[in-house]
């Protein structure tokens, strides 16, 4: 447990980093890697970059097909 | 956009991934939001509306899926790739031991890259195709969480999911979404 975390390892945690369950001595482990290391460092400015691309999705884009569908249950909610 | 319009996209696809047909799923959603009419009352506060509303949904939607003779085990629904690596092993030294699983090739830097291309409606196109093709507890966590911006808590509580296995299934669907954005942006500038 005393080494370090490899990048190989690092890029495992950053799920669990971001959303601050990796905490207390990982968590200074992770930040003391990402210091170091450019690779690093670039795959989790890839990571926030990905999830601001999905964020920047409208509903339309995430369900093309389910339009129809959702039409058709307000129809139905609205007259049952 | 009201409550409705903007929770029934998503309780539609979550319906859909217990029972046999789109046609089931909308009734599954007609009778979750009766029965949110109806258990109001009962309503605390302790977790957000739109948990509790998914919580009435996925049980219903569960019990109409085992009516209907349907059993899902869960890599099913979560995929059953969850173990696989984040990043192609390759990209990863497997040499000597004082480099073993340090870059081997270094990840793009996309610092550069304007946000209108990284946010523009291809990429997003792209994207949304991706997230489609998941399996269907992948796309809807990362939906969820990402697009929509719910906390992992309340994804958790809508899905029904450990925290664990909330984590790993986003760790998954958002490694595998990455990695199609790169492959995209890589041959877009070549």
């Amino acid at each position: 447990m005393g080494r370090d975390l490899t990048c190989k390892e690092l890029v495992e945690l950053v799920t669990g980093y971001l959303d601050g369950s990796v905490r207390g001595r990982r968590r200074r482990r992770f930040e003391a890697h990402i210091a170091a290391c450019d690779g690093c460092t670039r795959h989790l400015l890839q990571m926030e970059a990905t999830i601001r691309v999905t964020g920047s999705l409208t509903e339309e884009q995430m369900t093309e097909e389910q339009k129809a569908v959702l039409l058709t249950a307000f129809r139905g909610w609205s007259t049952s | 956009m009201s409550l409705v319009e903007m929770l029934q996209p998503s309780m539609l696809r979550v319906a859909r991934m217990y029972v046999s047909t789109a046609a089931v799923a909308e009734e599954v959603v007609q009778e979750t939001w009766l029965g949110v009419l109806r258990g109001i009352d009962r309503f605390q506060g302790r977790s957000s509306l739109r948990t509790w509303i998914f919580r009435i949904l996925t049980n219903i939607a569960k019990t109409r899926g085992q009516r209907e003779g349907r059993s899902l085990p869960f890599a099913s629904l979560a995929g059953d790739d969850l173990d696989a690596p984040a990043v192609d092993p390759d990209r990863f030294d497997t040499g000597e031991a004082s480099s073993q699983g340090a870059w081997s090739t270094l990840p793009d830097d996309w610092t550069g890259i304007p946000e209108d291309r990284l946010l523009g409606r291809e990429t997003l196109a792209v994207i949304g195709r991706v997230i489609d093709g998941l399996p269907p507890m992948q796309a809807e966590v990362i939906r969820l969480r990402d697009a929509l911006g719910w906390t992992s808590e309340e994804v958790r509580n809508a899905l029904d999911l450990t925290e664990t296995n909330q984590r790993v299934l986003l760790h998954r669907a958002r490694a595998k979404v990455r990695s199609a954005l790169e492959a995209y942006l890589s041959s877009e500038t070549t």
